[in-house]
């Protein structure tokens, strides 16, 4: 089934899209079928969530408040792990023991 | 370029980590091509296929590095570098440059070229800097696309690597040893290359300008004066040094082996322990461990900070071990002292310390906060126990004010201990000390079970005179020098010797020279500071006599 979802949520890392950030996004982004893309303002430009060139390009400061679309298959899981990774500080872990938490994002450990 | 003159020749920059180094330069050429020149062509310069492998390389030989890198900002780099190779609307511009005809090369570069422009015409120099990193894995590319092998350098003794400017991929991959320095005619003191070089203890200096040396000639790196001189004169050695001096000593220069043999003794032939404070691993790169007894203070919480923790993320386990590890094999058998999580007070973290304290520093903080929230407490004991099967290591605990919290603790080590046991885990036998920083404990260290305990000067001062070290206004009163402050170190001493404890110092004070005379006048024979401090610190104690008025 193809939906689109949109989200917005606010940019709390203290450096703002600086590299290990950018990183984790588009790692996360990578995860999910469906077309991921975020903006600075509503009216865009898209950026595309999985492209470390574009996302590093974006240079979203901290505070910045960012709009998400997630279009394809997995749209929902897609938004809903993107929001949930921005919303807990890029907090999750690039690899190794809560590998199982990457695979059911968005569910309570 | 010109010819090198018979003359010295000097070229001034700025310093970027002090220290004194003469000896052969080795030219090190970081740039053959960069987007915009025309790049190397091989046999295989039309073949695809050849891309997609150089890619593929590339990529294994930075995550090669990754795992090597132990300084998280490099490891971010790295990342950065690697996860570019599969960015999905670069493959796609590298594909449409296919259909078209044009060569994998050509294609790549121009690829790069709009990025590399953008990331520079940033106002951000944050993001100038990832410009030259993308230039790095351009040129990586094209290195490997041309069939060059990874680059083996072994540096000759003293050397001194010249280089235009640095990546840090690049730097990772010099294998740096003690007694080298580095040469930049570009580069800023705060790039990245430079924090790296600083952690390995390297002498360096950065934007010299065009040097002209010739590899293998004879320079004298002057870290503290920012300034490489070609063919010097014993005059140019005689004033570096004299400039050197007093930062020379304030790092453990390594290669000059009069400043860091012996341990500590006063002039009466008292030897005194000398530590190290550990904030981070990258600390241990450079810092000889024969130069000092051991680390006295092994801060978890900002350790900690480069795996997560300062996202609200405790380090499993086996992270933990892997740190522990890493500190106990440096050690090799010298003492290593770690303290549990110190957070709170003026050390918070996000999802762990309570952020609605009306007064932090009187709040949950150290061991209260640990014992509160038992989880993540237990996997450090546990995590450090395991540790302590690899070589002898001392568990310190922050903030302990009544003797019931660290029965509590050795009741929640022995459980994990016997839980390893029972899983067939190999462990050992850590000892327990204690802070002393806070005046409840100055007063009754006698009634606490340890086996050693450490005096955290700042916290000390500050409860005791009631005056917070960062409140401007009152902060001089948080003075170790005031009587009741003192009084409270003469009531720590005597109890631990009543009782034999070894106990120390750690915090700032131990690292201020001027402040040792009268600590050691006190009673106190081991001191913990910042590396820097070791210089300046053993010559103070050198200099006091104990013998009559101690």
């Amino acid at each position: 089934m193809h939906t689109t979802v949109t989200a917005r949520v606010t940019l709390r890392h203290k450096e703002g899209l600086h590299a290990r950030p950018s990183v984790k996004l588009t790692k996360t982004a990578k995860r999910f079928q469906s077309r991921i893309e975020f903006a600075l303002s509503d009216e865009g430009p898209w950026i595309d969530a999985k492209s470390i060139l574009k996302v590093m390009a974006a240079r979203a400061p901290r505070d910045t408040i960012l709009n998400i679309r997630a279009d394809g298959p997995d749209a929902e899981q897609a938004a809903d792990a993107i929001v949930q990774l921005i919303e807990t500080d890029f907090a999750e872990r690039d690899s190794g023991p809560d590998h199982s938490r990457r695979d059911n994002p968005g569910q309570d450990q | 370029m010109s010819d090198i003159s018979l003359n010295a020749q000097r070229f001034k920059g700025r310093p970027a980590s002090p220290g004194l180094v003469e000896g052969p330069i080795v030219l090190f050429r970081g740039r053959e091509a960069s987007p915009g020149r025309a790049p190397v062509h091989s046999p295989g310069a039309s073949d695809w296929a050849e891309l997609d492998a150089a890619m593929t390389r590339t990529a294994e030989r930075l995550g090669a590095l990754r795992g090597d890198a132990r300084n998280a900002q490099a490891a971010d780099i790295l990342d950065f570098q690697v996860e570019v190779l599969s960015d999905p609307t670069l493959i796609e511009s590298l594909a449409r440059a296919r259909t078209a005809g044009r060569l994998p090369a050509d294609a790549w570069t121009s690829a790069l070229a709009a990025e590399i422009a953008g990331l520079k015409a940033s106002p951000d120099g944050y993001f100038r800097e990832r410009a030259s990193d993308l230039e790095d894995l351009h040129d990586r590319l094209l290195q490997q696309l041309a069939g060059a092998s990874d680059p083996e350098l072994a540096l000759p003794e003293r050397a001194i690597v010249l280089a235009r400017d640095l990546a840090p991929s690049r730097f990772l991959e010099i294998p740096w040893g003690p007694g080298h320095g580095l040469a930049l005619m570009d580069g800023s003191p705060t790039a990245h290359v430079a924090m790296l070089a600083r952690a390995r203890g390297l002498a360096v200096a950065v934007g010299l300008g065009a040097v002209p040396a010739r590899h293998g000639s004879i320079a004298l790196l002057d870290g503290a004066g920012g300034e490489l001189i070609l063919d010097p004169s014993p005059a140019d050695r005689r004033e570096a040094e004299r400039r050197n001096a007093p930062a020379a000593t304030a790092t453990i220069a390594p290669g000059r082996p009069g400043l860091q043999s012996g341990l500590a003794r006063t002039r009466d032939g008292t030897d005194i322990e000398l530590l190290v404070n550990l904030n981070e691993l990258a600390d241990l790169d450079g810092l000889d461990p024969s130069a000092v007894d051991g680390i006295g203070l092994a801060r978890t919480e900002f350790l900690f900070a480069r795996l997560g923790l300062s996202d609200g993320r405790f380090p499993d386990e086996t992270l933990q071990l892997d740190v522990y590890r890493r500190i106990l094999d440096w050690a090799a058998g010298r003492r290593v002292v770690i303290r549990t999580l110190d957070a709170g007070g003026d050390k918070p973290v996000p999802g762990y310390t309570d952020g609605s304290e009306s007064n932090p520093f009187l709040g949950l903080r150290g061991i209260r906060l640990s014992l509160a929230r038992p989880g993540p407490f237990r996997t450090q004991l546990r995590a450090l126990i395991r540790a302590a099967a690899i070589g002898p290591l001392d568990i310190l605990i922050p903030m302990v004010t009544v003797p019931e919290e660290l029965m509590s603790v050795r009741a929640l080590i022995e459980a994990e201990a016997a839980d390893l046991d029972r899983s067939g885990i190999s462990r050992g036998q850590p000892r327990l000390g204690m802070m002393v920083e806070v005046p409840a404990a100055a007063l009754t260290l006698d009634r606490f079970e340890v086996d050693f305990a450490s005096i955290g000067s700042n916290d000390l001062a500050q409860y005791t005179m009631a005056a917070g070290r960062d409140e401007g206004a009152v902060s001089g009163l948080a003075d170790i020098c005031q009587p009741a402050v003192v009084a409270l170190i003469d009531s720590a001493v005597a109890h631990a010797r009543k009782r034999g404890l070894r106990l120390g110092l750690c915090g700032d004070a131990a690292g201020n020279a001027e402040l040792i005379p009268l600590l050691l006048r006190h009673g106190l024979r081991s001191f913990s500071m910042p590396v820097r401090a070791l210089g300046p610190v053993r010559q103070a104690i050198a200099a006091i006599d104990l013998g009559g008025g101690a």
